[in-house]
């Protein structure tokens, strides 16, 4: 009896640890069918926003959406960490287990359709953009970053702009210099600083991207953005003259920068420029909030901004973008949430808080500081093209393998070595 | 008869869920890693087609991974080198029964409760070239300052495969911050040795004369020598999977001099979705394990087994 007792205790003690451990990863997904019923609606929505400005942004989102449909809970899932890369590795486990978040954020272009989209994740939007009148609201060039054959497959919330050039407005003055607009006369720039002891560039690649960040804007400086769109469809192939000219610019243009390059960021190097220790930096314009609101810096007074050199007639597209995964729970109400995302009011709301521009061409420019309101005229006037440093240009695994030539080559500045690599890496475009 | 046979089978029941969650999350796991690293799945979508050894020939051709390969052993070379250096003279030091020597002996300690992200973020300010120990440096009258990790120097460089040979300088700057954390449990370990030594074993050679350095280096070293056998296989595991402290303190480097094979596996797999190259690195790095490890496990279970006597 006793035995029998025990053997029953240890079956059952058995049976639930196997069932424990075998059965982890088989959650079955939940239909799209699935209805939600009278159950109260709730939409969960992921992203990297945790920010001081982008955290606020999303925080204004969301009050809105309630205010429009008090029926619907919204779940504001964000994952801290280094430029989204810690929520992309949470993105994609739950992806694969068949528990996708209603809606999440994507950096358009590549970073998208080479990965969800091409897993068959995602849903098209066509039908979205066509009620909701989109079509001529987003520039095409926008929309073809967000298309694979015909199909969309996110809304873009806002617009980065990351061939930037900021310069220290009091250096440049107490100087009598004028910021650079070729790449000639960056170097001139650059001698007369150094002759005054003050270091021209900053730079700041302990994280690999930002090296890659200044060499894709020289590479559309020399290129023009037809030459530098061609270089990711195979029409121009990556031993081109043009891609040695950008190299030996760069490796000219690395003689300038702070020693110290290897140990700092994106805001260290800035910051550089804001204490007036050094000259120029390159980065995108979220730099501006960095600026404006961290460093309570004033536009024209204490710090200034063009266009990287040759590149005025273009907008380097850097654009965060929420799309609508496939097997979601409640895919009516993601389906308003993207609408409010995509509406002139929600990009308004935004976008002031971000610091960044709305993807709509019709905004309220009132909302907006004098940066913006320049760039959102750039925005609807230049060409627009997509950033390899942040995921729109190319693939995830070519990025990868150019951060890696551009790492070793700002150290050793072998132009045939670096060339050789891209062309390899160049395997990885599709 | 039932009766014996059930107090067979039970124990065999008991630990079934352990063998089986054990087989299928480690050795599984693990069956599932191997395959993948000969596999294409080198793109977000997975792609299992067997690729036989493609993914290990790139590696071992691929700079960073020959960087990293160097990195590794000089890293672990010098870390561990010196870990036993210091853990053995701070172990006789507060081994001495002086005043305060418990004091001491908690204070070399403390590091090593630290997590490996703290270890690197503070080591990294301390020694970052423009805001670091080098401005006490240069109120001191030092015109040029080390660079510390931020140096791309490599000392000797000879050309080897694709990479510069050599002891790159940074890395003593990763060292430094390792050593710092870790001495502490090869004194803890050594410590402990040295007051499992017999007394009367010392007492007997100074009777016959010998001096204390001759008692030092002829009876304890030697009687330690288990101690740094398990030092040695500890820190081995320790410098051959580092991820948190490179990754905390430097990042990979200029031109990859403190990268290591573990953070280049996390990078080329979750943000170039490079899955095969990164199963391929992790692969490689339990198979370096594996070589160090093995021979000590192996040699202890035979020790285990037919050795009694030992406690």
């Amino acid at each position: 009896m006793k035995v029998a007792g025990k053997r029953i205790l240890v079956a059952v003690l058995c049976g639930v640890l196997l069932a424990a451990t075998g059965c982890g990863g088989s959650k079955a997904p939940s239909g799209t069918e699935e209805p939600t019923g009278q159950k109260a609606k709730e939409i969960e929505i992921f992203s990297w926003w945790t920010g001081a400005g982008e955290a606020a942004g999303l925080e204004g989102l969301i009050e809105l959406f309630k205010e429009k449909h008090p029926d619907i809970s919204v779940n504001n899932a964000a994952v801290a960490g280094g430029a989204g890369t810690n929520a992309k590795a949470v993105l994609a486990s739950r992806m694969q287990a068949g528990d996708p978040p209603d809606t999440f954020q994507v950096h358009a272009g590549h970073e998208l359709l080479d990965t969800w989209v091409a897993a068959g994740k995602m849903e098209p939007l066509n039908d979205l953009y066509e009620s909701e009148g989109w079509m001529d609201k987003f520039p095409k060039d926008l929309i073809d970053m967000l298309s694979k054959d015909g199909q969309i497959y996110s809304v873009p919330v806002n617009i980065h702009r990351g061939n930037v050039l900021f310069y220290n407005y009091k250096l440049f003055a107490e100087n009598n210099l004028n910021p650079p607009k070729t790449f000639d006369e960056f170097f001139q720039v650059a001698e007369a600083l150094k002759a005054k002891g003050i270091t021209p560039l900053a730079l700041g690649d302990k994280e690999p991207w930002t090296a890659t960040h200044l060499f894709e804007n020289i590479l559309l400086g020399v290129l023009g953005p037809d030459g530098y769109k061609d270089l990711f469809t195979g029409k121009k192939k990556w031993d081109d003259p043009g891609v040695r000219e950008a190299l030996e610019i760069f490796k000219r243009m690395l003689q300038y920068v702070n020693d110290d390059h290897a140990a700092r960021n994106w805001q260290d190097a800035a910051q550089l420029v804001a204490t007036g220790k050094a000259a120029m930096n390159v980065m995108g314009d979220w730099a501006k909030g960095y600026f404006t609101t961290d460093l309570k810096l004033k536009l024209n007074e204490d710090w200034g901004w063009v266009p990287v050199p040759q590149t005025e007639n273009c907008f380097m597209v850097i654009s965060d973008t929420f799309g609508l995964p496939k097997g979601i729970k409640n895919r009516e109400a993601t389906i308003e949430w993207l609408k409010l995302l995509g509406s002139r009011e929600g990009q308004d709301v935004f976008n002031p808080l971000k610091g960044s521009i709305p993807a709509r061409v019709d905004a309220d420019t009132s909302k907006y500081d004098d940066y913006s309101k320049a760039a959102m005229q750039d925005f609807k006037t230049k060409a627009l093209t997509p950033s390899i440093a942040h995921g729109s240009a190319a693939s995830p695994g070519f990025v990868d393998k150019m951060n890696q030539v551009i790492n070793v080559f700002v150290t050793k500045g072998d132009v045939d070595e670096a060339i050789k690599g891209l062309v390899e890496a160049s395997a990885e475009l599709k | 008869m039932t009766r014996l046979s059930w107090s067979r089978v039970a124990p065999i029941l008991l630990i079934l869920p352990s063998v089986l969650a054990i087989a299928v999350f480690v050795y599984g796991f693990i069956g599932w890693t191997v395959y993948v690293s000969m596999s294409n799945w080198n793109t977000f979508v997975p792609d299992l087609s067997f690729a036989g050894l493609k993914n290990y020939i790139f590696l071992f051709q691929d700079y960073r991974f020959q960087s990293d390969l160097r990195n590794t052993l000089f890293f672990s070379v010098l870390f561990i080198g010196l870990c036993l250096f210091f853990g053995l003279a701070m172990a006789v030091l507060v081994d001495q029964r002086l005043k305060g020597s418990a004091f001491f002996r908690n204070v070399f300690l403390f590091p090593m409760s630290l997590s490996f992200v703290v270890t690197g973020v503070v080591w990294q300010w301390i020694l970052n070239p423009s805001t670091g120990i080098n401005l006490l440096l240069k109120a001191l009258g030092v015109d040029n300052p080390p660079l510390w990790f931020v140096s791309t120097r490599i000392v000797p460089a000879w050309q080897v495969g694709k990479i510069t040979f050599g002891l790159p300088v940074a890395i003593l700057a990763v060292v430094l911050a390792a050593v710092w954390q870790m001495s502490g449990y090869a004194m803890a370990t050594y410590l402990a040795g040295l007051q499992g030594i017999p007394e009367e074993v010392k007492e007997a050679a100074r009777v016959d004369g010998a001096s204390s350095w001759q008692v030092f280096r002829l009876i304890t070293l030697p009687l330690l020598r288990p101690m740094t056998v398990s030092i040695v296989i500890m820190l081995i595991h320790v410098s051959l999977k580092t991820f948190d402290l490179v990754y905390a303190m430097t990042g990979p480097g200029a031109a990859y001099v403190t990268d290591v094979p573990g953070v280049y596996m996390f990078e080329t797999t979750f943000r170039g979705n490079f899955f095969a190259n990164g199963a391929a690195i992790a692969v490689v790095m339990l198979v370096l394990s594996a070589i160090v490890t093995v021979p000590y496990l192996l040699s202890r279970g035979r020790r285990d087994l037919f050795d009694v006597d030992v406690t």
